[in-house]
């Protein structure tokens, strides 16, 4: 049997946008362009590279929660070389939390099949890196996650293997198949579509599910069954415009004199 | 009143600075009881104390160190089981905020992640967050079960508050199902002597404007004047010219510091977002129209080999 891995990826607001709030206090995501979290196209790239590392003896389902137009990100994932899409896509979907957003990636991932799940370290817009984590518990599967390297040895019934770099300690891990991982931005660049992949994307089947199709109730998921609420979001005032000045030859004194002025010194 | 869980964030019983910050917050909704897995909680034990924390329980148990994250859920949820408490919680550290969601899948409760601040609320803790590289701030709350939240360090300032800190032992299974991802090797890193970076006062970071791992001293140098943490931009990470440890940003660590001085760095949204939320921001940029000015209190246009040596020689100075 070939290893089936299913790589999650978030269609988020372009961070380099303006991105805002909409009324409900959710994210607006009809004003502001958006895109492949560039967090997740690093989870696209080793699901590709594990499957070059196999032979090619593996098949890459991406799947997205989201809106209509997250379709484009799983286009995107598709010319990079996934094979197939999957995108849960409902109406009452909309404001769903972390919470709810793992309980539907774990029906999705189990509907489609799994030996191995790849996410991102972070999607850009939310930021909290816990989906993987999430996903983990709810499937009961071992979570290799924050990895700066990985690979599978061995197949669906195999392991894996990843170099997690934490904050105190660099930590060598492995779990036996199957498993959630998650791989961070230092895990090698991702490829470029190239323009016979964005060929090959639009004929590479998308399957569309809904809440019902996961056996999800509307009111597990969405603003009401949110297990948090935002209940107000305030655009941060603009910082006080600061002194510039041009350095003449004394643009470390001034600088010290004024941090020595703020008691820094 | 309501007892509040605080997840100790400790190495071998030295308990690092947020999860002080995190008592002094959790006095705010409730009494602090601290979880300090792993060795050490005798050492630990006073200083939880001093900063308010009614009882500490503890467990130690090898699985903690030879598998990942899943067995300090086993734990935490054990102590959740014993308490009953009004909220939990932990530092948003990576660890942190996979042991608060996978206890919150658990307990079926909402989490709240990267909290800059805490207060009570008629209806449970309001936490207030930064988002969209900290160009919005939030306050939210949890709707559902006991609320999990993580809060970013440098979010308070430490208080001391004597309480009892009554160290009790805590009865924890770990499942076989938490023996799923084994950690096969750690290599702890290599102390630099100065200060950690998310906990620093003071951050001196260089960028790409910093041109080669050789010219990083100039960096350092100004820090040790200081007494500061060292970061780095993505730019200067990738080029190989410093640890990516020490990369601030949205996929580096994000600070908050008294002061940031930021050296040949341009401020791209993205490092933004690691260190927007600082209370006093200088630059050091030759490039007149560079983002990085839009933030700052002091900004030097200049090169900084000119202005970087000069700044540290007048803080040495002064400091005599
Ligand atoms: C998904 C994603 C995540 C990212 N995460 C991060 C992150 O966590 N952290 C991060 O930093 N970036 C991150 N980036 C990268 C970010 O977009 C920028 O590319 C990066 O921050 C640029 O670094 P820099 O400012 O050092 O380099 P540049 O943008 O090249 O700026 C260098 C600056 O140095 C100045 N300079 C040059 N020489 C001198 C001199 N002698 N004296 C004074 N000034 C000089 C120049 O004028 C210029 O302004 C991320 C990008 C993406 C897409
Ligand atoms: N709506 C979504 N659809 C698919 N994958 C997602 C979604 N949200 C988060 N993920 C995955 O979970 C990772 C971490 O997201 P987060 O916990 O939201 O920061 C992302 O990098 C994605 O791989």
């Amino acid at each position: 049997m070939s290893l089936r891995i299913v790589v999650c990826v978030k269609y988020v607001p372009d961070a380099t946008g303006d991105r805002h709030f909409a009324e409900d206090l959710t994210v607006d995501r009809d004003d502001v362009d958006g895109l492949l979290s560039e967090l997740d196209e690093y989870a696209v790239e080793q699901a590709l590279q594990i499957k070059e590392a196999a032979d090619g003896d593996a098949e890459i389902t991406v799947l997205t929660v989201g809106p209509e137009d997250a379709n484009d990100a799983l286009r995107k994932a598709l010319s990079m070389g996934a094979d197939k899409g999957v995108h849960v896509e409902d109406d009452d979907l909309h404001g769903t939390d972390a919470l709810g957003t793992s309980l539907v990636l774990a029906k999705a991932v189990e509907k489609t099949g799994y030996d191995l799940v790849v996410c991102g370290m972070a999607s850009t817009d939310g930021t909290m890196g816990v989906l993987p984590a999430l996903l983990a518990e709810r499937l009961g599967v071992p979570q290799v996650t924050q990895l700066s390297e990985v690979s599978v040895d061995g197949g669906p019934d195999g392991t894996v293997k990843g170099r997690r770099d934490g904050d105190t300690a660099t930590e060598h891990l492995e779990a036996s198949l199957p498993a959630v991982v998650s791989v961070t931005d230092q895990s090698g660049e991702a490829r470029y579509p190239s323009f016979k992949g964005i060929m090959a994307a639009k004929k590479k089947p998308v399957e569309s599910l809904e809440l019902d199709d996961l056996d999800i109730e509307a009111d597990e998921v969405g603003l009401a069954g949110a297990w948090t609420k935002v209940e107000e979001a305030a655009e941060r005032p603009a910082r006080t415009a600061g002194t510039i000045v041009k350095d003449e030859g004394e643009g470390g004194k001034q600088l010290a004199e004024f941090l020595a002025g703020q008691k820094f010194i | 009143m309501a007892e509040v869980l605080v997840y100790v964030d400790h190495v071998d019983g030295a308990v690092r600075k947020p999860t002080l910050e995190l008592l002094t917050l959790a006095r705010r909704i409730g009494e602090p009881v601290a979880v300090h897995l792993g060795p050490g909680a005798d050492t630990a034990a006073a200083t939880l104390a001093e900063h308010g924390a009614v009882k500490v329980l503890t467990a130690d148990a090898p699985e903690f160190a030879d598998y990942l994250v899943a067995p300090k859920v086993d734990a935490l949820q054990a102590a959740y089981e014993a308490v009953s408490p009004a909220a939990v919680l932990l530092p948003s550290s990576t660890e942190g905020k996979e042991i608060g969601a996978r206890l919150a899948v658990r307990i079926g409760s909402g989490i709240i992640t990267d909290a800059v601040d805490l207060e009570a609320g008629d209806e449970g803790p309001v936490a207030t967050q930064s988002v969209f590289a900290a160009s919005y701030t939030t306050k939210s709350r949890i709707t559902k079960g006991t609320p999990v939240i993580t809060v970013k360090p440098n979010s308070a300032a430490p208080e001391a508050a004597p309480a009892a800190g009554t160290v009790e032992q805590l009865a924890v299974t770990v499942a076989d199902a938490s023996k799923g991802t084994k950690v096969v090797s750690r290599t702890p890193r290599e102390s630099t002597g100065r200060p950690d970076l998310t906990e620093a006062a003071i951050v001196v970071s260089g960028g790409r404007g910093v041109n080669g791992a050789e010219n990083f001293p100039v960096i350092e140098a100004l820090a040790d004047s200081l007494g500061a943490a060292v970061g780095a931009s993505r730019a200067a990470v990738d080029a190989g010219w410093y640890p990516h440890t020490n990369q601030v940003g949205q996929t580096g660590k994000s600070v908050s510091p008294q002061l940031y001085i930021a050296a040949g760095i341009s401020g791209a949204i993205q490092h933004r977002a690691g260190m927007q939320t600082s209370k006093t921001i200088v630059a050091i940029n030759k490039d007149a129209e560079a983002p990085i000015f839009d933030l700052v209190d002091y900004g030097v246009v200049g090169d900084l080999f000119e202005v970087v040596p000069a700044l540290t020689d007048e803080v040495k100075t002064r400091k005599g």
